[in-house]
């Protein structure tokens, strides 16, 4: 029957579109578990199929993307993106860039990978977390491609190195200045939003205390954990519940700026993260942004690839590098509206020191630290070791910690707590 | 201070469940007329970056909630052709929206991303209502979607349960043969309702992107489309408990982070983590509960639900 004909040709077609754009969707399903073996033997034939690795351009140096999140997260993979395009435009004579967005973490990751290198890709760019074995694993199998993964700390002698940087540095400049915006206010107390009890988010919550404290000795900072990087609604309500609790500056360490509207719909004010956009949602309520510029590291990494100087390393930097920036406060630019005249030198003399190289994160973490409920952590004349700050222990190469993350500092209220 | 802390999270819980109420409004007309329409967080989230590009585009925040009703119920439309007049399988044509509505609305949203300053709807403080205490804060300073919520709810009850044309909703849903016979036209009725239901989740997604999370970010809806889809089933396809339980939902997603530095609630950090997965789970729920018709008579559901209507078959 026709209607029967038509029927198989509409369920044919919505079979076709469900399967394209599950290429473009958020990952909705949960990660997949470590990467078994059996990955590829039992292939989901979905996520096989929706997946297209894209061409090669020949004559060029390849590199492609691999993206957790979608380019429009107008956060920390839209800055990734920022970046490969910064890539594009300073060495698109000689570099061609792909990238893939929304891929999952675990055995498909591995299976993206891979298939990058076998395409001919010459080097490729892992940008989350849940990337790092995946990765490692796919670089000892393509000794002559080169891997880059970003916010691990795994690597390898030759072709495979990890990437991040110390936001903690910005963090601490994004402190002083809410500080001094609390004491001016009389509120003494500020909040952060914080999206998971890591060692990276607690290292920047801690940093953000501390800043707090060299400009307002009595403030407070409040935290409100919410199991989420991105969350548009929760993310607004942790703002709101801080502002509720008495706050009069909320630093969000999570993807929108959904924080800084709210400060501005309560007459307050906000710090973003990620992007440095983050403020364009209500300028007059945005105090500054702590950044990620990842282009000049891109370019770089890039040239010492195709120079053959590139060898396998922990690539840490900090702001020197000029791969972070804080917004108001970077060449060419103003400090936003809200920041109190008095912090502001205090600030650019510090961001001057850091650019020099002159004030690191080891000197924001030495002691002495007590944490919130009063005990030391860091006693006077110690420093914590870069294992300590990314929490590492029982990994193999890098020292493990003997003060891990896992402390909150003074000046946090005494409360708070991290979740198990 | 308990007595603030307990009016701030109500009013959080009327404010950020005014989109989910919405959209679960539009899916019990929609489940009512017999057609289950598993598209809901597509629909929303279409009209979410619809209503921000029209927003920004004319400067005029209610043009942007009229175009993003009109594309929820155009995206509806699509499903009621296949599901009504082809009458292919009602989930997957839902899922098959769903998937194209997030996959659509990331492509057309994408510059969107970077505009951080579209016009939002207006919070309106509502002389003298706002001045009563605890009740004010909690009902009557909102922005003005809140208030059309609170319109819609005792409007739907009185259409299904007090009106004409509501009855023959329940028909539809109940026993469409019936209805057939009495003279009411099934099938365009069912597209009538299918396509209310799209554009109030498009209402829905422009109350989140103009009012309630004022911004387009991809997948902004973060799941709130399959919380509706749920609640509708424990909703037992009433309005009015349909809005309390949106309003409850939002202010339960509130509450883990008042309560994380109170000294007498619970610490409960799974808390946030069990908040996440129940887009999933109430997904789960609703496949289950579908798919099976013992349990969908169980819960209450329309007879009819999920039921293509061919006339002159026997049964429904």
């Amino acid at each position: 029957m026709r209607k029967e004909r038509l029927l198989l040709v509409l369920t044919m077609l919505l079979t076709f579109v469900m399967l394209f754009s599950a290429c473009a969707a958020p990952a909705a399903a949960p990660a997949e578990g470590e990467s078994s073996d059996s990955g590829d033997a039992a292939e989901a034939p979905a996520a096989e199929s929706s997946i297209q690795i894209p061409e090669t351009v020949d004559g060029k140096f390849n590199i492609a993307f691999v993206y957790v999140a979608p380019i429009g997260d107008g956060g920390w993979t839209y800055a990734h993106n920022q970046g490969r395009e910064f890539l594009e435009a300073e060495m698109g004579d000689e570099v061609a860039t792909a990238y893939l967005e929304s891929v999952p973490e675990g055995a498909d990751a591995e299976r993206v990978i891979r298939n990058l290198a076998r395409q001919g890709f010459d080097a490729v760019f892992t940008t989350s977390f849940g990337y790092m074995d995946a990765t490692e694993t796919v670089a000892e199998e393509f000794p002559d491609t080169y891997f880059v993964h970003v916010s691990g700390f795994k690597k390898n002698e030759t072709n495979f190195s990890n990437l991040f940087g110390a936001m903690e540095s910005m963090k601490y400049l994004a402190g002083m200045i809410a500080g001094a915006r609390a004491a001016e206010d009389g509120s003494n107390r500020i909040g952060y939003v914080a999206p998971f009890p890591i060692p990276e988010v607690i290292r920047h919550a801690n940093a953000a205390a501390l800043g707090m404290r060299q400009t307002c000795p009595d403030c407070e900072l409040d935290i409100r954990w919410i199991f989420t990087w991105f969350d548009p609604d929760l993310e607004r309500q942790a703002a709101e519940s801080m502002f509720d609790a008495g706050a009069s500056v909320v630093i969000t360490g999570s993807d929108t700026p959904g924080p800084v509207q709210v400060a501005g719909e309560r007459g307050m004010y906000g710090i973003g993260y990620d992007s440095d956009t983050a403020c364009e949602v209500d300028p007059g309520a945005c105090l500054t942004v702590p950044y990620w510029h990842w282009g000049p590291f891109y370019v770089e990494l890039a040239q010492s690839m195709m120079d053959g100087s590139f060898a396998g390393s922990d690539i840490y930097f900090d702001v020197d590098s000029g791969a972070l920036g804080l917004l108001g406060f970077m060449e060419g630019q103003e400090p936003m509206a809200g920041v109190p005249e008095s912090v502001i030198p205090q600030v650019q003399d510090l961001l001057a020191q850091m650019q020099a190289g002159d004030f690191t994160r080891f000197n924001i973490f030495t002691g002495p630290i007590n944490d919130n409920q009063g005990n030391v952590i860091v006693p006077e004349g110690t420093v914590l070791t870069q294992s300590d700050l990314e929490g590492l222990s029982g990994i193999e190469g890098r020292e493990d910690c003997t003060i891990c993350m896992s402390w909150l500092a003074e000046g946090i209220v005494p409360d708070a707590q991290i979740p198990e | 201070m308990e007595l603030a802390l307990l009016v701030n999270l109500l009013a959080a819980g009327v404010r950020s469940g005014t989109p989910i109420l919405f959209a679960t409004i539009g899916e019990i007309f929609s489940e009512r007329a017999g057609v289950l329409n598993l598209g809901v967080e597509g629909m929303m989230l279409m009209g979410a970056m619809t209503a921000y590009g029209v927003a920004y585009g004319t400067g005029n925040p209610w043009l942007g909630v009229l175009a993003a009703m009109g594309i929820g119920g155009l995206l509806a439309l699509l499903h009621a052709f296949v599901t009504v007049t082809l009458r292919a399988d009602q989930v997957v044509s839902g899922l098959a929206l769903t998937f194209l509505g997030t996959g659509l609305s990331a492509v057309l949203g994408a510059p969107l991303v970077e505009i951080r300053s579209a016009p939002r709807l207006p919070n309106f403080r509502i002389p003298f209502l706002a001045d009563i205490p605890v009740l004010g804060p909690i009902f009557f300073d909102h922005n003005v979607v809140v208030y059309i919520g609170f319109l819609l709810i005792p409007l739907a009850w009185f259409y299904i349960y007090r009106t004409r044309p509501g009855l023959e909703l329940r028909a539809l849903g109940e026993y469409p043969a019936a209805a057939d016979t009495l003279g009411i036209n099934v099938i365009r009725q069912r597209y009538f309702y299918v396509i209310l239901g799209g554009a109030l989740a498009g209402l829905a997604g422009a109350s989140l992107s103009l009012a309630i999370t004022p911004l387009w970010v991809e997948g902004m809806t973060a799941g709130a489309g399959w919380i509706a889809v749920g609640l509708v089933i424990f909703a037992g396809w009433d309005p009015v408990r349909g809005a309390m339980g949106a309003y409850l939902f939002g202010a339960i997603r509130r509450l883990p982070l008042d309560a994380q530095n109170l000294t007498f609630f619970l610490k409960n950090p799974t808390l946030g983590y069990f908040m996440n997965m129940l887009p999933y789970l109430f997904t789960i729920i609703v496949l289950v509960i579908s798919s099976r018709e013992a349990m969908r008579r169980r819960a209450g559901a329309p007879a009819a639900l999920g039921v293509p209507y061919v006339r002159e078959e026997r049964g429904a």
